[in-house]
């Protein structure tokens, strides 16, 4: 109890002085939160079609570009790490590929797949590969030389070695991948909605701004906050029992 | 007695470096045999090349069984910290149904002596006991060779007798043939029917030695039989070969004084 309320003191207590600086200076630009929570009461609760049409869609695209980056990353990863061939031959290309800004290549999905799904769905996918196949080769490669070993003493099947060796021995790294590769696509979610499309949250926003609906605009950034934040813990969560086999170390055994 | 493990004139160079320079032994079904040789000598070489790891450059390894299991030293890499004791147990077994996997497995786990602990994770349980797992392990494999590098040298004293009692035991119990890889005169002296003596690198064999010694081993009574003296101040004697003779001399003179102590006149 006591490190939840240490936890959510501060943000409570700026969201107050916010409240109270928002009353006084009574700005159109910064709205206080009580009409940002208003404007969003209204915005997707009285009219549920803005939420189904804009929000659902949105998160939708953002969880399966994830989820497509995911199983690339990590399948791609895996492969590389086990072979140092492999990654002689692909390493210069990643980090050639790694290094072109994602929204730089907006333009060119656009004309790849003309405004919509897929071409946000390509953006989110090609921006969030990195962070999960970079770690999982850097995960496949930390498989210690005495568990090689007894692999391969055993004679285990090739599915056994991939799945129950180095995909566990790489999980820790995978996830930071993950999560990275996470908070990533809802950036690269609202990039890609800005141009070119009139549905999901970025688009919403970019009109509320062309508006001058700034509490709208506000009301957006706020779900945007709490979308990343939601899916951060529920990622944190299946994390931590998906790893529960680590050994701890003393100090957090006591956190 | 039929041979389980033929090795002929088997050599590894690693670069230039000579590891191995022609050895050449065999192994019987049922016999336990233990490797000594100084540090670094090509011990490990030697059962990288038997379990197929390395492959050797030159010579024949034959083995007369399907497939071997090793026990490393290092138990805490050697043992799978995502799986249970149990499952790191049933890991070799995964192509067999699952009733039997299971079986086996609790099998191995009772001739150690760790039922309780099948549901644990290994990185909950002392050194001893991981090492005890790995062992369960390598038997629940039912290998026609079972090999061991330097098994015990991580455990404290105490521990490591036990170890030594229990792969004794557990050996005489299911008639498995064991190659032991040690830098422990006495502890190969203890274990072995047979003890393989190398020399430095490369590693050549010195002597093959039989142990006089009756099946029944006893940490106590054994180390002080008058045939386990006299064999492990051999060995330690075929062990200096090639040390300056200043070191052989005083070394002799010191091992007639402690045998004299211990020799009952
Ligand atoms: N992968 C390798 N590449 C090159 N040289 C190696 C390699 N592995 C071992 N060696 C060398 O071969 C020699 C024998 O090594 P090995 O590990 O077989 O000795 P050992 O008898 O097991 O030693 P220890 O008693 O310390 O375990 C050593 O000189 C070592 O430096
Ligand atoms: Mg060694």
């Amino acid at each position: 109890m006591t490190k939840f309320l240490q936890r959510w003191t501060v943000f409570a207590g700026l969201v107050v002085v916010w409240q109270v600086l928002g009353w006084l200076a009574e700005d159109p630009f910064f709205p206080p939160p009580s009409e940002i929570l208003s404007a969003a009461w209204e915005w997707w609760v009285v009219e549920p079609e803005n939420f189904t049409e804009h929000v659902v869609p949105s998160i939708v695209r953002l969880l399966s570009g994830w989820a497509i980056a995911s199983v690339i990353g990590v399948s791609l990863g895996l492969l590389l790490g086990r072979s140092d061939r492999a990654m002689e031959y692909a390493g210069p290309l990643l980090v050639f590929l790694r290094s072109i800004p994602p929204p730089a290549l907006v333009p060119v999905f656009l004309l790849l797949f003309k405004a919509g799904t897929s071409m946000q769905l390509a953006t989110i996918v090609f921006g969030v590969v990195w962070p999960v196949l970079l770690n999982s080769v850097d995960g496949a490669r930390s498989v210690d030389v005495t568990k090689v070993d007894t692999s391969a003493v055993f004679r285990i099947p090739r599915w056994q070695w991939v799945l129950g060796v180095v995909l566990p021995a790489a999980s820790p790294k995978i996830f930071a991948g993950l999560r990275v590769s996470l908070s990533l696509s809802l950036v690269l979610m609202v990039i890609s909605e800005l141009v070119g499309t009139d549905n999901g949250i970025g688009s919403q926003l970019m009109q509320a701004q062309r508006e001058f609906d700034y509490t709208r605009m506000w009301a957006g950034i706020v779900l945007l906050g709490v979308l990343g934040y939601g899916l951060n813990t529920a990622l944190l969560a299946v994390e931590r029992r998906a790893l529960a086999w680590q050994p701890r170390s003393r100090d957090e055994q006591h956190a | 007695m039929s041979n389980m493990l033929e090795v002929a004139d088997l050599g590894h160079t690693y670069g230039d470096h000579e590891a191995i320079g022609g050895l050449s032994f065999t192994v019987r079904a049922g016999e336990l045999v233990c490797v000594v040789g100084p540090s670094g000598c090509g011990k490990s070489t030697l059962l990288r090349t038997i379990s197929g790891l390395v492959s050797p450059t030159r010579g024949d390894v034959s083995l007369h069984g399907s497939h071997l299991a090793v026990v490393f030293q290092d138990y805490s890499r050697s043992l799978f910290p995502w799986l249970s004791v149990q499952g790191n147990v049933e890991f070799p077994l995964r192509s067999l149904p699952r009733a039997e996997r299971r079986a086996r497995a609790a099998e191995a786990l009772e001739w150690v002596g760790l039922s309780g602990a099948a549901r644990k994770r290994p990185w909950q349980l002392s050194g001893g006991m991981q090492q005890r797992v790995a062992i369960a392990r390598a038997l629940a494999y039912r290998p026609a060779l079972l090999l061991m590098d330097e098994p015990f040298a991580s455990v404290d004293a105490q521990t490591r007798f036990e170890l030594e009692d229990l792969l004794l035991r557990v050996r005489r119990e299911h008639d498995t043939t064991v190659l032991v890889v040690t830098h422990d005169i006495d502890e190969s002296v203890y274990l072995g029917d047979r003890i393989l003596v190398l020399s430095g690198s490369p590693a050549r064999l010195v002597a093959d030695l039989e142990v006089p010694l009756p099946a029944e081993r006893n940490q106590v009574t054994t180390r002080t039989d008058e045939g386990f003296v006299a064999l492990r101040s051999k060995v330690a004697r075929l062990l200096n070969v090639g040390k300056p003779s200043m070191d052989v001399e005083k070394w002799a003179a010191a091992e007639r004084e402690s045998l004299s102590e211990t020799v009952p006149s």
